[in-house]
């Protein structure tokens, strides 16, 4: 099992016709099972392809020519565009919108947060490279391309929850390197309002039975880390959790950004200190290098949870096989 | 993106929010005239972006306009926590009667804006809400609705106040949170928000803070109050070694080599992504070297913009080598960053297998890239080597073995 997708979810592309979005979408299609991308939409581009990809003018084409109902959307378009593409495919009955999109101002992001809440969708990023279920689909550019997703990221039992789209690979590569694969890998975005934050998925993971710990990035900035703690005390949490804080020199340096878009210690509650502190109370273990993760996780995991692929997942042969279908 | 007061009252102003007949100017002589013009005592209150005015001596109160003129001159050229005054505000001494908060600040967590009010004005409200939590209201807004004067009027009746005060402050308040909403603001605040003794109520001291991604959308307002493109108005003025970076990212337009900051010590770094930054930062601190920079490659820059960070940073003063680390790319290429800072060194006569320390950077095109490196003799990791590893090597390998703490 995964979280938010699986080898049938069916999304779209909103901006397909951009350079990045061309990359994105090869890979996507390339990896694991290969993405079912049934359409994409930049307007004015009513009939191209990209990659085999159907493109459309509006999303309401793409769902009429698709027949049933699409689950979900990548967002692509440059930020002035992005609320009117999200509140399209939300109206258009889209339930998973992934905004890659960065510099968004947090007013936008806040409208589409709630228009989404009303209508029964969920958000992932902005400012995010999106989620991946190891070999089996990406939604997104998380990883990359399917070669370089398929060294860093294996199936296996821990979720992954990070700010940094960047780090979700390098701790997901780690991970794998242990023998810790991951049950689905989510980069969040770094962004000061984000559609889904670490104690907004957790329910998920919570009731995923594959998955049996939790990995997080985090960086100064924001109550998002106060809010998990909260959630893991609250919740009886089953897994244990461990997390990375990067971004300890900001606290010396109050006003200044760095990194992302949302990390910033602006009062005491964004300090990296804090964050720590706040953790260690829901008794999260917070790692101070990357490389400790895993001994980590392996010491808090429960004895039956063994450190390779668990039963009912089976590598795909395009991963032995070389580069993807 | 934080406004001085005087722009930040002027905004207020222009949202309908009554304010004094205060005057802004460079100059004392025509500090002197503002004061002439108001009648009567006045305040001179330095305009600087940051906090402890009162205390450091840039808040004077004149009785006379002569008086005006000469505070306003010694406020002119007095330096507050490390910031000149941008110039000084001349306001009309008040006649106040109460002090009331009102703020209009982000939830993340709500992912709603917050409107704030307490009858305890005049001092910090973060102070307030943990000292006195009864005499703060708070109100919720809706990103969808339209925002309307009862939500106002229940944040401020949290707090007891009624009657005529909670008649006028209601507009008050709901103006300040549309304000906030049409300008982008991060943070709207009116602290002090005065009933005077003629029972009138006026914003006397406003802070405003605009969302720097939103300023595009607000280039009226902007060049109205004359607030130039350039200026980033961050906690601290950029150095010039970090506005040559801010050109050396802005020279072309694919991906970033940037976001450089200065610091004191002599561990040059070229780093990325956002997080691999952050990381690799504290990293390098955790073992106990010196960072000379902070900076972030990001996006697939184009090998120029990476040799242009490069020299940068190997040509910043107290400098000897530079480490090339990044977490896992993907999406921009260990080759053509490898490409990038070899380019620098050569060019600027240095060998590189001398001046780069290590580099470390994992992800797509890394063949590619390790055999460029090889060729050259430079030390490579891949990802079996940690990013913390990583930069423990870099410590030892440019402040030497005695420098590494752990």
């Amino acid at each position: 099992m995964s979280i938010l997708i699986d080898a049938s979810t069916t999304f779209i592309v909103q901006g397909i016709t951009g350079r990045e979005a061309v990359n994105l979408t090869r890979e996507c299609l390339d990896y694991g099972v290969g993405a079912k991308i049934v359409g994409g939409v930049t307007p004015g581009r009513k009939g191209r392809d990209v990659h085999g990809v159907r493109v459309f003018d509006t999303v309401a084409q793409a769902v009429e020519s698709y027949g049933s109902p699409i689950y979900g959307s990548v967002v692509t378009v440059p930020p002035a565009f992005t609320k009117d593409a999200v509140f399209e495919a939300i109206e258009n009955h889209i339930k998973l919108v992934v905004i890659v999109t960065e510099r968004i101002p947090r007013r936008d992001v806040a409208q589409m947060v709630e228009l989404a809440d009303m209508r029964g969708a969920r958000i992932i990023g902005p400012n995010c490279l999106g989620i991946i279920v190891p070999d089996v689909i990406k939604m997104g550019g998380i990883g990359g391309p399917a070669k370089n997703a398929a060294q860093a990221y294996s199936p296996g039992p821990i979720g992954v929850v990070s700010r940094s789209g960047g780090m979700t690979t390098e701790m997901s590569s780690t991970l794998t390197a242990a023998g810790l694969g991951q049950s689905t890998a989510v980069s969040i975005g770094g962004d000061a309002i984000i559609g889904s934050t670490y104690a907004e998925l957790m329910p998920f993971f919570q009731a995923d039975k594959q998955t049996h710990g939790i990995v997080i990035y985090t960086e100064p900035g924001g109550r998002m880390e106060a809010e998990l703690s909260q959630w893991v005390i609250d919740n009886d949490c089953r897994m244990p959790v461990v997390a990375f804080m990067a971004g300890r020199f900001m606290d010396e340096m109050p006003g200044m950004s760095f990194g992302h878009a949302g990390t910033i210690v602006e009062g005491k509650e964004d300090t990296a200190a804090e964050k720590i502190a706040r953790l260690a109370d829901a008794g999260i273990t917070v790692a101070e290098e990357i490389s400790e993760i895993p001994d980590i996780m392996k010491s808090k995991l429960p004895a039956h949870v063994e450190h390779k692929p668990p039963p009912g997942v089976s590598v795909p042969a395009w991963v032995r096989g070389g580069d993807g279908p | 993106m934080r406004f001085f007061e005087y722009e930040a009252r002027e905004i207020v102003k222009r949202a309908g929010i009554p304010v004094t007949d205060f005057g802004f100017t460079t100059d004392a002589a025509e500090a002197r005239a503002i004061a002439e013009r108001i009648g009567g005592p006045t305040v001179i209150k330095s305009q600087v972006l940051t906090g402890g005015r009162m205390k450091a001596g840039g808040v004077k109160f004149a009785d006379t306009p002569a008086e005006a003129e000469a505070y306003a001159a010694d406020i002119l050229e007095l330096e507050i926590n490390g910031h000149m005054p941008r110039g000084v505000l001349v306001d009309p001494k008040a006649d106040v009667k109460q002090e009331y908060y009102a703020g209009v600040v982000w939830d993340g967590t709500a992912k709603k804006p917050v409107i704030l009010f307490s009858d305890m004005g005049g001092i910090d409200i973060e102070e307030v809400a943990e000292q006195h939590p009864d005499h703060v209201g708070r109100v919720h807004i809706s990103n969808l609705l339209p925002i309307s004067d009862y939500q106002a009027k229940e944040c401020i009746a949290q707090t007891g106040v009624t009657g005529k005060a909670l008649q006028r402050l209601t507009p008050i308040v709901r103006r300040l949170a549309q304000l906030f909403v049409d300008n982008d603001m991060v943070l709207a605040e009116i602290n002090p928000l005065c009933e005077m003794n003629d029972g009138t109520f006026v914003a006397l001291d406003a802070h405003m803070d605009m969302e720097s991604e939103a300023r595009g959308r607000h280039k009226g307002l902007l060049e109205e109050l004359g607030v130039g493109d350039d200026e980033t108005r961050l906690a601290r003025e950029p150095t010039e070694f970090e506005l040559a970076g801010e050109a050396v990212d802005s020279a072309d337009h694919r991906g970033v080599a940037g976001n450089v900051t200065e610091f004191d010590g002599n561990i040059g770094l070229v780093i990325g992504a956002g997080g691999g930054s952050l990381t690799l930062f504290d990293a390098v601190r955790a073992h106990g070297g010196e960072p000379a920079n902070y900076c972030e490659i990001g996006g697939n820059p184009s090998v120029h913009k990476t040799c242009g960070l490069a020299k940068l940073v190997l040509t910043k003063p107290g400098v000897d080598k530079i480490a090339v680390m990044m977490s896992i790319v993907s999406n921009t290429r260990v080759d053509i960053v490898a490409r990038g800072v070899i380019k620098a060194c050569l060019e600027l006569g240095f060998d590189p297998a001398e001046k780069i320390a290590i580099f470390r950077i994992p992800g797509a095109w890394e063949e590619e890239g390790f055999k460029i490196l090889e060729k050259y003799g430079i030390e490579y990791a891949d990802r079996s080597v940690s990013m913390h590893e990583a930069a423990r090597r870099a410590v030892a390998k440019i402040a030497g073995p005695e420098a590494v703490t752990s």
